[in-house]
């Protein structure tokens, strides 16, 4: 049998820096192959050579046995790639039917109109085949980011594509919608459809593929079938040398020491009545499914967003008219979950990203003058707390840093306004294994120097291998609290996942 | 080359490969560093040095200012007149005002917003200077003005005659424009307007009440004193034979004016604000991204509406000059092409439209470029219907060189 896609001695390199290093694969029809690598690796690059992106330097790209050079995006997608990003490519101003139906509106009757019911017709169909049950007409905005992720499937399905490549599609899903995915790139591989499956949750991806690829530094460092893959394998290829540890032990405990307190913060159809303490020391995880209310629960604790009722207290003293501005001045630091629109100036130098907090503190005098020489010394120092990994921090935007490194700007930013609470939003989405573990490596330093720490994530590992305790919450409720020695990944899961509820909350 | 060195090495050969230079690596035992010499040699092995030279040109701060001389002594060989002492020393003088404003239009550029009422202030304070300042008022042009027996007189204005006039005059003036702007930055932070709107409604407003408030009529008679504000000199050059009593006024040549020293005066101090105060690098981060730096805590609010304050301020002194320069008050002073020369020798200095870059200098070099341009095509003769079209053309080259050389910067720091 012919490959679908065979990809022969692919070279690129970048201004003489070779991103992808002769890598030769092949997917077969109605196989999942799954493609991981540390951000950086060359898998973004390999992809967009398949994609019609970039250009090869050497090699050759073979699709059903033919010669296949694709020079733009729509190359590709006109002989049946598709791709569907974590960021998605939709237009949420037009609806459903419209977007799948963007590029190739069906004629109608006059010349220059489109057969409306035609469309409509074709798009329920489409819904259908990917266990959508929404009216065609729906405008995008209404619809949550897991159902989006199934339009583009299902555009892609009316582009009749033979390959589809899903580039860390989960990120923003909730976990009932990522085991919808699933089920769908199931279905979508027994019809014939080949998949190349890129994501940094090891763990689906050696669920889900059949072979895995690992790629190291432009290389292809292993392709065997998924079996032959356990988690720390798939890790010490990827990194190049083997982690013993996930998680970095924890070297301190709690105090008895409250710093944060929120008391009965509600408001309405968001959050209902929340109350928890943060004590100094401690590092305290908030689970919860997307839309649980969790990331809009740390706005109004920040500040960002008002609250019905309820207050916050930070060492027992209420914040009034809550502002980040307000929460910055009472030592609260807040790492939003969106790091690239919410947390950094992506083209400007690492220094001033990491003074933005700060600034003017660095400027005692009348005319607010900056002293430039104790700002970059600072940043310098603070950056090299954090061993951050870049080039001359006065220099260097942080678009030009990795995923993880940008993450540590964001955290220096806030070090140096010296709070004493952070409150930290999916702080390792999007990083690599190396760099997750020098990022809860620096929450242990965080927790052991007397600060409090509020982890978000829809990770639960990760909150059970950092999180002295950890609060669930479910539809703008907290449903459990469960502490350190009585972790348990099924109990926690189900509070997550039950449904609304007014019994007592599950506790452990 | 010792160990500290290795850790940042980078950037250091960037800006060498930049500077067209050869690096030499000592140590070859850094792999680190030998791949950064082998990306250096197939690099310098595909481009000849002429290429690297306009390279170099391109990149530089100083584009702009290359540019403009290139133009120059192109077109000089073309049209001597432009050459000429006297003609520079025109040129110069032509500069200042423009210069001004536009480094208003820069810092609301450079907080990501646009400022459409600055020609409007410009009219507006203008007027209300004259107002303050004028010696005589012909009851024939002004009588239907609202102002009229009140402010306005037939021995002229509220302070005509009177030695405070001129300051109270140019401080009016100030605080007018600096109000205006005021306006602006409190309706667009307070409402969360857009700026491209509440600029357009203030400038409509604020153009329409000048010439309401004048019926459309220049006001004449502005104190000599305010006058030499627009063409008083410091340094002034004189190029003929040296035995002649009289000098006529034509034949001397100003260089340093009193609108050289204000202007420039006025460039520094944008500048030192822009690079050096907490202020300036706020403004550089709310123009980036105005979510992140909320979330930091910035006081934006406060930091758009002084941004707006500044821009009017820098209005009002264009108005001065302007006004000084041509003895009148106009209520029409800012209108025309005036607001797109504005925004276009911004953009050209190497300002984004879409906020967090920008530089005073670039600025300057933008405005040098607009003022050559018209002399040029004044001195090309042109029939007056054509020249915007053909002014148009060079602008669209030189935003065409622009897109060029940002596409080259984005490609070496990508690499």
């Amino acid at each position: 049998m012919t490959p679908l896609l065979e990809l022969h001695d692919l070279t690129k390199a970048f201004f003489g820096v070779a991103a992808v290093k002769g890598v030769s694969l092949h997917v077969n029809a109605g196989e999942t192959l799954g493609l991981i690598g540390q951000n950086g690796a060359g898998k973004s690059t390999l992809m967009n050579l398949v994609g019609g992106v970039v250009h090869p330097d050497s090699g050759r790209l073979l699709l059903k046995g033919n010669p296949y050079h694709p020079r733009t995006p729509a190359d590709a997608q006109q002989s049946g790639i598709a791709f569907i990003h974590q960021e998605l490519n939709l237009f949420t101003n037009l609806t459903i039917a419209e977007n799948i139906f963007i590029s190739d509106f069906p004629r109608g009757g006059f010349p220059g109109t489109f057969n409306r019911a035609k469309i409509k017709q074709q798009t329920r169909e489409l819904l259908n085949a990917v266990g959508l049950d929404i009216a065609p007409e729906t405008p995008l905005d209404r619809i949550s980011p897991g159902e989006r992720q199934l339009v583009e499937i299902a555009r892609a399905l009316h582009q009749d594509a033979a390959l589809i490549i899903f580039d860390e599609p989960t990120t923003s899903l909730t976990a009932r919608e990522t085991e919808r995915l699933f089920t769908i790139m199931d279905q979508l591989t027994a019809q014939g459809k080949g998949i190349i499956y890129i994501s940094h949750i090891l763990g689906d991806v050696r669920k889900l593929a059949d072979r895995i690829a690992v790629m190291r530094d432009g290389e292809l460092v292993a392709l065997e079938a998924a079996d032959n893959f356990p988690i720390s394998r798939m890790i010490s290829l990827m990194v190049g040398r083997s982690i013993e540890q996930l998680y970095p032990p924890r070297t301190s405990a709690p105090t008895n020491k409250s710093l944060l307190e929120v008391r009965g913060v509600r408001t309405a159809g968001i959050v209902e009545n929340i109350s928890f303490q943060l004590k100094a020391g401690e590092v305290l995880g908030l689970f919860g499914l997307m839309g649980s209310g969790r990331t809009e629960l740390a706005r109004m604790i920040f500040g960002m967003d008002p609250f019905d009722s309820g207050s916050i207290l930070v060492e027992g003293e209420p914040l009034h008219k809550p502002s980040p501005r307000a929460s910055i001045r009472s030592k609260i630091a807040f790492v939003t979950e969106n790091r690239r629109e919410e947390g950094l100036l992506m083209s400007i130098d690492i220094a001033n990203n990491i003074s933005l907090v700060s600034l003017p503190e660095f400027a005692s005098n009348l005319i607010q003058m900056v002293d430039q020489q104790q700002m970059h010394e600072a940043a310098q120092e603070t950056a090299t707390i954090l061993q951050l990994k870049s080039g001359d921090i006065r220099q260097q935007p942080v678009k030009a840093l990795s995923g993880g490194n940008q993450q540590k700007v964001v955290i220096a930013k806030w070090l140096l306004s010296r709070p004493s609470i952070f409150i930290m939003d999916e702080p390792t989405r999007g990083i690599d294994v190396g760099a997750k573990y020098e990022i809860y490596s620096i929450i242990d330093q965080l927790a052991a120097n007397g600060s409090g720490v509020l982890i978000i994530s829809s990770e639960l590992e990760e909150l059970t291998g950092m999180c002295d305790r950890i609060l669930v919450m479910s539809q703008g409720e907290v449903v459990g609290e469960f502490d350190r020695a009585a972790f348990n990944r099924e109990r926690i899961l189900s509070a997550a996942f039950r449904e609304h509820n007014p019994e007592q909350p599950v506790s452990g | 080359m010792d160990q500290g060195n290795l850790t940042h090495p980078w950037s250091t050969t960037q800006r060498l490969t930049i500077e067209g230079c050869t690096v030499s690596t000592v140590n070859d035992r850094l792999s680190q560093l030998q791949s950064l010499t082998r990306r250096k040699k197939s690099h310098s092995a595909s481009s000849s040095t002429a290429t690297q030279m306009i390279r170099k040109l391109l990149l530089s701060d100083y584009f702009v200012l290359y540019l403009t001389l290139i133009l120059f002594m192109s077109a000089a060989v073309f049209f001597p007149t432009l050459g000429t002492p006297g003609n520079i020393a025109n040129q110069l003088q032509n500069m200042w005002p423009l210069l001004a404003v536009a480094i208003g239009q820069t810092f609301v550029l450079i907080l990501g917003g646009i400022d459409l009422s600055l020609g409007a202030t410009m009219g507006f304070t203008s007027v209300v200077g004259a107002i303050v300042m004028a010696q005589n008022l012909d009851p024939a042009f002004f009588d239907k003005s609202p102002l009229w027996g009140t402010l306005m007189r037939p021995e002229g204005g509220l302070l005509a005659g009177s030695a405070l006039a001129v300051p109270v005059g140019v401080l009016v003036m100030l605080i007018v424009g600096t109000s205006i702007g005021f306006l602006n930055g409190y309706a667009i932070t307070r409402f969360k307007m857009a700026p491209f709107m509440v600029t357009l409604v203030t400038s409509t407003f604020f153009a329409g009440f000048a010439l309401w408030l004048t019926q459309s009529r220049n006001i004449s008679g502005l104190p000599e004193a305010f006058i030499e504000l627009g063409k008083g000199d410091i340094v002034s050059v004189y190029l003929g034979p040296k035995l002649t009593p009289d000098i006529a006024r034509r034949d001397i040549l100003q260089f340093i004016t009193y609108p050289f020293v204000i202007a420039v005066g006025l460039a520094i101090l944008a500048q030192f604000l822009l690079s050096k105060t907490v202020f300036g690098r706020q403004m550089f981060s709310i123009g980036t991204n105005r979510v992140t730096s909320d979330i930091s805590g910035l006081p934006s609010q406060s930091v758009i509406i002084r941004v707006y304050m500044f821009s009017g301020f820098c209005a009002a002194v264009a108005s001065i000059l302007y006004s000084a320069r041509l003895a009148i008050g106009q209520p029409s002073l800012g209108g025309g092409n005036l607001l797109l020369d504005i925004i276009g020798a911004a953009v050209i200095g190497g300002t984004s439209l879409f906020g967090g870059k920008g530089s005073v200098r670039g600025t300057f070099f933008g405005v040098a470029f607009f003022v050559l341009l018209l002399n040029i095509l004044n001195a090309m003769r042109l029939d007056p219907f054509v020249i915007d079209a053909v002014k148009g053309g060079f602008i669209l080259l030189a935003a065409l060189v622009d897109v060029t050389r940002t596409r080259l910067m984005n490609r070496e720091q990508r690499a």
